[in-house]
């Protein structure tokens, strides 16, 4: 549910962006915005927010995780790969990302600089929160996957009525 | 065996600036291939998150010059919990050796990488010599 909703709030800001008015609407300065947003993104570098968990950073694909309410946003950069050659896949609380990204050139040519490069991937997420697996939404747009997750009604935080 | 190859995080490369930018963000140097073939230069390059319409080519006294501007807007309200990539706009400049012919250049924007065809001019195409 939250997912979904979370996502069509994506999808509208998308929308608004290619109106091309999204930032003088949204924001009064979308500078600061991206600059607060740089820097919290240094800041967290070191984060142990998987620490207790068997997979590990680093390998490729590279991920960012942020937290919207009580839901979360996996966001992912993937230039140049064909969204027929992604899959994901959830299991209670672990995501795997895989596929392959492949760079083709005609023959003949005269290469002055290389510095893409391709090949397959396959990374393991696991989230230290319980999940929805059936909750999670992707949306691959520019060379960016985004994975929209939702928390568990289970993990959610409950108020109790005092009788 | 040459076809499974585990791909790498390739770090992201600052832009060294020449003359700073007077707002203080952060541009990181698209990770780029060039190629030529007979009639035209290929430049390919990755510039995730950046929508065509925010891509700016322009070739000028021979330089190329390619700016890409995220859409950082989809992040708002969101806090970072863990993360290893930092996000920025793009940019990046070529010295061309061969001559542009500066109409008929090609832009192409998919799944986040920008290819670029830029036809030779005429003068600049190889020619064949025969010998006499």
């Amino acid at each position: 549910m939250a997912g979904s909703a979370m996502q069509s709030r994506y999808l509208q800001q998308t929308a608004l962006t290619f109106a091309g008015c999204s930032m003088s609407m949204t924001f009064g300065d979308p500078f600061d915005v991206l600059l607060g947003l740089q820097r919290a993104l240094e800041a967290r570098r070191a984060s142990d927010w998987l620490r207790d968990a068997t997979t590990s950073m680093g390998p490729y694909p590279p991920i960012n995780v942020f937290q919207q309410g009580d839901d979360f946003v996996a966001i992912i950069e993937l230039p140049g790969v064909s969204k027929s050659d992604l899959e994901i896949q959830a299991q209670e609380n672990t995501i795997r990302i895989a596929g392959k990204k492949s760079i083709s050139y005609d023959e003949g040519v005269s290469v002055h600089r290389r510095e893409r490069i391709s090949g397959e991937f396959d990374r393991t997420l696991t989230l230290p929160v319980e999940i929805d697996p059936e909750g999670i939404t992707a949306e691959y747009r520019g060379g960016v996957l985004a994975l929209f997750i939702s928390t568990a009604e289970s993990a959610k935080p409950r108020t109790i009525q005092i009788t | 065996m040459a076809s499974k190859q585990e791909l790498q995080i390739q770090q992201k490369r600052e832009v060294e600036k020449r003359e700073e930018a007077t707002v203080p963000s952060r541009v990181f140097l698209p990770t780029t291939d060039i190629y030529e073939t007979e009639d035209a230069l290929n430049v390919v390059m990755e510039m995730p998150g950046v929508e065509k319409d925010n891509v700016e080519v322009a070739v000028e006294d021979s330089v190329l010059k390619v700016n890409g501007r995220i859409d950082f807007s989809k992040y708002e309200g969101l806090q970072p919990v863990y993360t290893e990539y930092n996000i920025g706009h793009y940019a990046r400049s070529f010295r061309l050796s061969s001559k542009i012919d500066q109409n008929k250049i090609k832009a192409e924007m998919k799944d986040g990488v920008l290819s670029l065809v830029l036809q030779k001019a005429e003068e600049a195409k190889p020619r064949v010599i025969s010998v006499t």
